[in-house]
């Protein structure tokens, strides 16, 4: 059957994939007696897109970069670089136009970052943790510089700010008052059909159109990296850029433009971070949301579709946390936990993995054995679950992987 | 060799004075004078009393910056540094103060509690590349976040003191219980005295300084005169020569990732020294620091010190611009970034040189005897 999927065409397949979670997440939903309801009510859906989003974008930025073959670990600087400049020209311009401001202070992150390891040769990971060092040292001086003298602002935080407009799909969700099909349909209370309505109508009401332009990025990239002149360049710069350079293509160009659009997509990530989460700029608000882009990349495989399911499956534990206060909903979180790693235990067996069937199982089994000789979960693990889960995934899946070629070397024009 | 060490300082002189006229122009934009701004920190930061503050500050940076270097010798980064030392110092603390021993025992208990838990926290992350091939950078930054909003968070309240007010009446505060005076390391006041008029009322020279000293010492000796630094060294500048050479490059990721760790641990300890406790307010960032220490100085023992130095002095002389107003103090934040950019920088553009240099004199050798 598995194979069946993988010979699906990509939305049929990645349908496929979403329909099995969703599944599992009702099953889990069945056992748990509907206290549990909040695993795939629509404003779970609808907070966890949000959050998906600063780490979809922080991956591709992400993706641009080690495509042209620059690792880019100053994702995180770049994107807090955007959360400034976007409250800045959000409380300024307005914000759409904090956007636009926040992806150009993340594109001067990531011109820095392309002098100190194109134009210079650095190495990517030193020169990536500067930036991480630079870019929360350069907020605070911008930020007592400028924030201090308006009303409301101060060292650490900016004034608020407005958020973009949102968009409800008619018919659908109920936008412009149209009748709302999903809605009928989650209320019908029907297993799975139920929760996929609900989870949809989640994703399609009140959606800022921050997101919207964000999650359209996911088809841009693939079509500028894989179907245009300019995209089969950059790839050349992160598989072999000394065969590019024979056949005349100007390497260093297209890594510094790589980068820097690596750059704009982190700050667009910062700026809807500010803009569309918090509604301010916050000192350390990225909470690391640019690291768990990176992972992002490396589980989504270097590809854009890979990137949008990883930055999904990191976001939703975090939109797990909120409206959950009685723990119940992660706690049910650990049986959907136990299922996912059971199911790696059968994928590993079938690939003969032995080593990551054992894992697997030891880890399933535990995550099962909490559940059920518990109520509930203590807040800690509520919020340290994001990055166990990224962890946990990387322990399986980092091996399977394969990145650019050249990815990290230093690249000197004429030289092997 | 008065000309290589002439190349060796121009790459962070010339760093230095980049970002100092860099932050410059930032000042002047923001409207004020730097000539003023630079003489109040330099004016202040001749005082014998700020400059204690500036080695009780440098003391766990340059602990924090070997701690990363150890890393960075052999291309293994341990971004981890924050999430080990603040983890090893909670627990230190715990330990430390349900025990009661003689002086030197109690110090000496609560840093090797210290030292286990920065080495088995680092070490897992070392486990999970040698094993899993896991990347370092992800899976130490993940531990970090686990560490900081997980674990912490949830100690902290695990081992809070009872109550907030002890039997004499002194409010507590919050944190974990306080550690005996004898499992305190004492102030080395008296020994900097030997040199200098009588310190201030209030300030103390942290007793970690001599810790520091010992951790750096070790460093270079472990570095430059064992098996296990050669390995390092090597691994790290050709690891597939090193390979070839037979180390053990699994057990090198392994060994030096929980020995970052190690050293990680100690990092807490002249703040443990000085609150006598663990409480939330504990210093933090000093991880990333000294990363930032750590790449100033070249991973050099040396060379961390005068950058620990170096950061400390402006994290610490900064504070007189509050007071004169004469700039806004997060310039110096700006100023650090930009040391630490340009020095990056300025370090591979003299590699660079260097080796071309020595490729031409090798060739004017080699043609010379071929002339004769």
């Amino acid at each position: 059957m598995i194979d069946r999927i993988r010979r699906l065409p990509a939305y049929a397949r990645w349908a496929t994939y979403a329909t099995i979670g969703i599944l599992i997440l009702t099953l889990v939903q069945e056992l748990g007696q509907n206290q549990t309801s909040h695993l795939t009510a629509t404003s779970t859906a609808q907070t966890a897109l949000k959050w998906s989003i600063p780490i979809l974008l922080a991956g591709l930025g992400g993706l641009f970069a080690e495509r042209a073959g620059i690792i880019n670990i100053g994702l995180e600087g770049m994107m807090i670089l955007g959360t400034w400049f976007g409250a800045w020209g959000a409380f300024n311009y307005g914000p759409y136009w904090g956007i636009v401001i926040g992806a150009i202070g993340g594109a001067i992150g990531g011109l820095i970052h392309a002098i100190a390891t194109v134009g210079f040769g650095v190495d990517h990971i030193i020169s990536g943790v500067a930036i991480n060092i630079l870019g929360p040292f350069a907020a605070r001086f911008l930020s007592s510089e400028v924030f201090t003298g308006y009303q409301g602002g101060s060292v650490t935080q900016s004034p608020r700010v407005e958020n973009v407009d949102k968009f409800t799909m008619p018919f659908l969700a109920g936008g412009y008052e149209t009748p709302n099909f999903l809605k009928w349909l989650g209320d019908k209370e029907i297993p799975l059909l139920s929760d996929i309505g609900n989870i949809l109508r989640g994703i399609l009401t009140q959606t800022s159109w921050a997101t919207i332009i964000a999650l359209l990025l996911v088809p841009i990239s693939a079509y500028v990296l894989w179907k245009t002149r300019f995209g089969l360049r950059v790839r050349i710069s992160g598989e072999d850029p000394w065969a590019g350079e024979s056949q005349g293509v100007n390497i260093y160009r297209y890594k510094f433009v790589a980068v820097m659009i690596s750059g704009a997509f982190a700050g667009f990530g910062g700026a809807f971070i500010s803009i569309e989460m918090s509604s301010i700029y916050q000192e350390g608000g990225t909470t690391g949301r640019g690291f768990i882009g990176l992972a992002a990349l490396i589980f989504g495989n270097w590809r854009p579709g890979g990137i949008l399911a990883a930055a999904l499956l990191f976001g939703y534990p975090y939109a797990l946390q909120f409206g959950d206060f009685d723990g119940f909903a992660s706690h049910a979180l650990l049986l959907v936990n136990a299922i996912a790693l059971f199911g790696v235990v059968i994928w590993a067996l079938r690939n003969d993995k032995r080593t990551d069937a054992a894992i697997a199982f030891v880890l399933g089994s535990l995550s099962a054995v909490w559940y059920f000789v518990s109520d509930t979960v203590p807040d800690w693990w509520v919020k340290i679950l994001p990055y166990v889960i990224v962890i946990v995934v990387l322990i399986f899946f980092a091996q399977r992987l394969r990145m650019p070629a050249a990815n990290g070397q230093i690249y000197r024009r004429g030289q092997t | 060799m008065l000309r290589r060490i002439g190349l060796a300082l121009a790459a962070p002189t010339a760093a230095v004075l980049f970002a100092t006229i860099a932050s410059s122009i930032f000042l002047v934009i923001a409207g004020s004078n730097p000539i003023t701004a630079y003489g109040d920190m330099f004016e202040y930061g001749s005082r014998l009393e700020i400059q204690v503050d500036i080695l009780n500050r440098a003391t766990p940076l340059y602990i924090s910056g070997v701690a990363a270097a150890i890393g960075f010798r052999m291309n293994l980064f341990n971004i981890g540094v924050e999430g080990q030392y603040r983890l090893a110092a909670i627990v230190a603390a715990y330990v430390g103060a349900s025990v009661s021993l003689p002086a030197f025992f109690h110090i000496a208990l609560i840093l090797i509690v210290a030292m286990l838990v920065g080495g088995a926290y680092a070490g897992v992350a070392g486990v999970l590349k040698v094993s899993r091939g896991v990347n370092e950078v992800i899976s130490t930054i993940m531990l970090n976040a686990i560490a900081i909003s997980g674990l912490i968070a949830w100690l902290v309240r695990e081992w809070q003191a009872g109550g907030t007010v002890d039997a004499t009446g002194a409010n507590l505060g919050i944190g974990t219980e306080p550690i005996d005076e004898s499992g305190l390391i004492p102030n080395i006041n008296s020994w900097l005295e030997l040199f200098t008029r009588e310190i201030g009322k209030g300030k103390e020279l942290t007793g970690v300084l001599l810790v520091a000293v010992a951790v750096g010492v070790l460093y270079h000796i472990v570095l430059n005169r064992t098996r296990f630094g050669f390995d390092l060294r090597a691994t790290g500048i050709n690891p597939f020569a090193a390979r070839a050479g037979g180390v053990n490059d699994k057990r090198m990721v392994l060994g030096a990732m929980v020995l970052s760790g190690v050293v990680a641990g100690l990092v807490g300890m002249a703040e443990i020294a000085k609150l006598g406790r663990f409480n939330p307010n504990f210093v933090g960032n000093l991880g990333f620091a000294g990363i930032a220490v750590a790449l100033l100085g070249r991973n050099h023992p040396g060379g961390i010190a005068i950058g620990a130095l170096l950061f400390a002095f402006l994290d610490t002389a900064s504070g007189v611009l509050q007071v004169t107003g004469s700039a806004s103090r997060e310039i110096v934040f700006i100023m650090q970034g930009i040391i630490l950019l340009a020095a990056v920088i300025a370090y591979e553009v003299v590699q660079r040189y260097r080796i071309r240099e020595e490729a031409r004199m090798a060739s004017t050798l080699l043609a010379g005897e071929a002339e004769e």
